[in-house]
């Protein structure tokens, strides 16, 4: 699907509990940078990202995958350059009044002194989004769409790590975002729920027009859901177009990125063995 | 130089946190289970260790007076010292510094997890400010839950300067001649005067707390620092509040 027919059929969003509409929104990031100190995280990092659009970020760890999305949610203030949602600057109370955004965090960022069901109703009893029998409805069905239903009485502390990050998407879910952030959604599930994870990301999109970003490492996942792919590296995005057009690359460290070789004749996987080393 | 900018952040910061506190003052009646488990938090867990405490701080006002007064032949005026420097000054003090040490601790822990574990973040993305839904239940949990523990300091207070005034045979008073003395030179007044002292400790107390809690950055090393820092900036606080405010109700 072309860029624009994309645009054309996916300006409304549905959401999935009322299905009331609202409009699908844009992200924009213009020569983004950010430091920590010395420490130079993003350099000059720019892109759009479209209504109903699924952008896949991939890259190696520590290249600033998170902190772009931490970003784009507005919990970092850029250093240089800017980031807008719909127009609007996402660091603003004001604008998230406006346009509703999850993140689903990397280590899941559950509230620890809620029961798992609490960690769901929080965001829709705040903002007084029905009764007590809709808000548990919608987050039952979130629950059970993830396979974390059982869970519900239990806190996060009693959960695997997999749960945990099953039940901070279902926790999104029930936000009923417009753009929905996802920061390595599957790297702590099994093949059949990171598939799951995949229909879901496709559902939100194809039905409801949700916006999705996905930081991942799943090349797989990356590959069958995405519009488009951006790989960043070292804090600079290398390369940007479509999945075929990544796989097609000849660049040589996307080639490598994307099927790294594994040599455990390495000289530095040796020198591990050796007993000064120890 | 750098110090003292970092005292007026620190003081833009706490008011900041204040006014964006009070601006959902209207939430509170919504948020009812939540100011209700601080009060448990804050009163009740804090009770059994501020009477324990107000009762030897009595008895060793009572043995004090005791041996100063026996000079001038005044040990029946014993009543009056225990009940005044208990409810005016040692009642709201102490009572203050036990809830620095063991509600504001927990407060900055609590809250500098919660940021160091990014809920914080995730409560911002959700739109659900920490001031409206953490800060807030605590502050009116807190001026609640204060006047109870002073009052209840007090009275442990008192009796535990009868029960020296009676059985220590160097006091040796009757326990009635203690609370006459006690109940004629203590008057409403005072034992007011000493909770609205102890309301603006306690106050500040928990709101220093909560803003250094949420102001933590990086790991679990910083929590410890955070807490180590509520509990210094609170007791400073209550030393230096208590020389005005007792100047300002005299
Ligand atoms: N708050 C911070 N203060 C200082 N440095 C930071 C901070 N957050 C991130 N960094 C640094 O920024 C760089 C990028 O971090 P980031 O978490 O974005 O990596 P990532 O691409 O998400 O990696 P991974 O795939 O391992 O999650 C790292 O070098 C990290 O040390
Ligand atoms: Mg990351």
């Amino acid at each position: 699907m072309s860029a624009e027919s994309l645009e054309a059929s996916c300006s409304k969003t549905r959401n999935p509990f009322t299905g009331a509409e609202a409009d699908a929104v844009s992200v924009k990031v213009e020569g983004l940078s950010k430091s920590f100190g010395d420490l130079s995280v993003l350099k000059n990092v720019s892109f759009d990202v479209k209504p109903g659009e699924i952008f896949v970020i991939m890259g190696p760890s520590g290249s600033g995958k998170s902190v772009l999305l931490r970003h784009i949610a507005g919990l970092d203030i850029p250093t240089s350059g800017k980031v807008t949602v719909e127009g609007l600057d996402p660091s603003l109370a004001e604008s998230r009044d406006r346009v509703r955004l999850a993140l689903v965090f990397q280590a899941g960022a559950l509230f620890n002194s809620l029961s798992v069901y609490d960690n769901l109703a929080l965001y829709p009893r705040e903002h007084r989004s029905g009764d007590e029998n809709a808000i548990r409805a919608r987050v039952m069905h979130a629950l059970k769409i993830l396979s974390v239903e059982q869970s519900a009485q239990q806190f996060p502390s009693e959960l695997s790590g997999g749960m945990k990050k099953r039940v901070s998407i279902a926790r999104a879910l029930v936000m009923e975002p417009q753009l929905l952030l996802y920061d390595e959604p599957t790297s702590e599930l099994d093949p059949v729920m990171g598939a799951t994870i995949s229909e879901i990301i496709a559902t939100l999109k194809n039905e409801y027009s949700v916006t999705s970003i996905v930081v991942t490492h799943d090349r797989s996942l990356a590959l069958t859901i995405a519009n488009r792919v951006g790989i960043l590296m070292a804090g600079k995005l290398i390369s940007l177009g479509s999945p075929d057009d990544l796989t097609k690359s000849k660049d040589p460290r996307i080639v490598d990125f994307l099927n790294p070789k594994i040599d455990i004749e390495h000289p530095r996987f040796k020198k591990l063995e050796t007993k000064d080393n120890l | 130089m750098k110090q003292i900018t970092k005292v007026l952040e620190g003081v833009g910061s706490v008011v900041q946190l204040l006014l964006q506190s009070l601006s959902y003052a209207g939430t509170l009646p919504r948020q009812g289970a939540r100011f209700i488990e601080q009060c448990y938090m804050i009163g009740y867990t804090t009770l059994p260790i501020v009477a324990i405490l107000s009762f030897f701080i009595g008895t060793v006002l009572a043995l004090e007076a005791g041996y100063a007064m026996e000079g001038f032949g005044a040990k029946e005026f014993i009543g009056s010292l225990v009940g005044l420097s208990m409810a005016r000054e040692l009642g709201p003090m102490m009572t203050s510094v036990l809830l620095a040490g063991r509600v504001g601790s927990a407060i900055t822990a609590e809250l500098a997890s919660m940021k160091v574990y990014q809920e914080i973040d995730a409560l911002t993305t959700m739109n659900i400010p920490a001031a409206k839904i953490l800060v807030l239940p605590r502050l009116a949990a807190v001026l609640v839950m204060m006047p109870v523990l002073i009052i209840i300091a007090n009275i442990v207070g008192w009796f535990g300067g009868s029960v020296v005034a009676r059985y220590v045979s160097s006091v040796g008073i009757s326990p009635e001649a203690y609370f006459a003395a006690l109940r004629h030179y203590t008057k409403f007044k005072d034992v007011m005067n000493g909770t609205a002292k102890a309301e603006v400790f306690g106050f500040v107390v928990v709101l220093v707390c909560c803003d250094i809690g949420l102001n933590t950055r990086g790991g679990p090393r910083e929590i410890g620092a955070s807490v180590t820092r509520g509990v210094v900036v609170s007791l400073i606080l209550i030393l230096v509040l208590d020389y005005f405010v007792t100047k300002l109700l005299m």
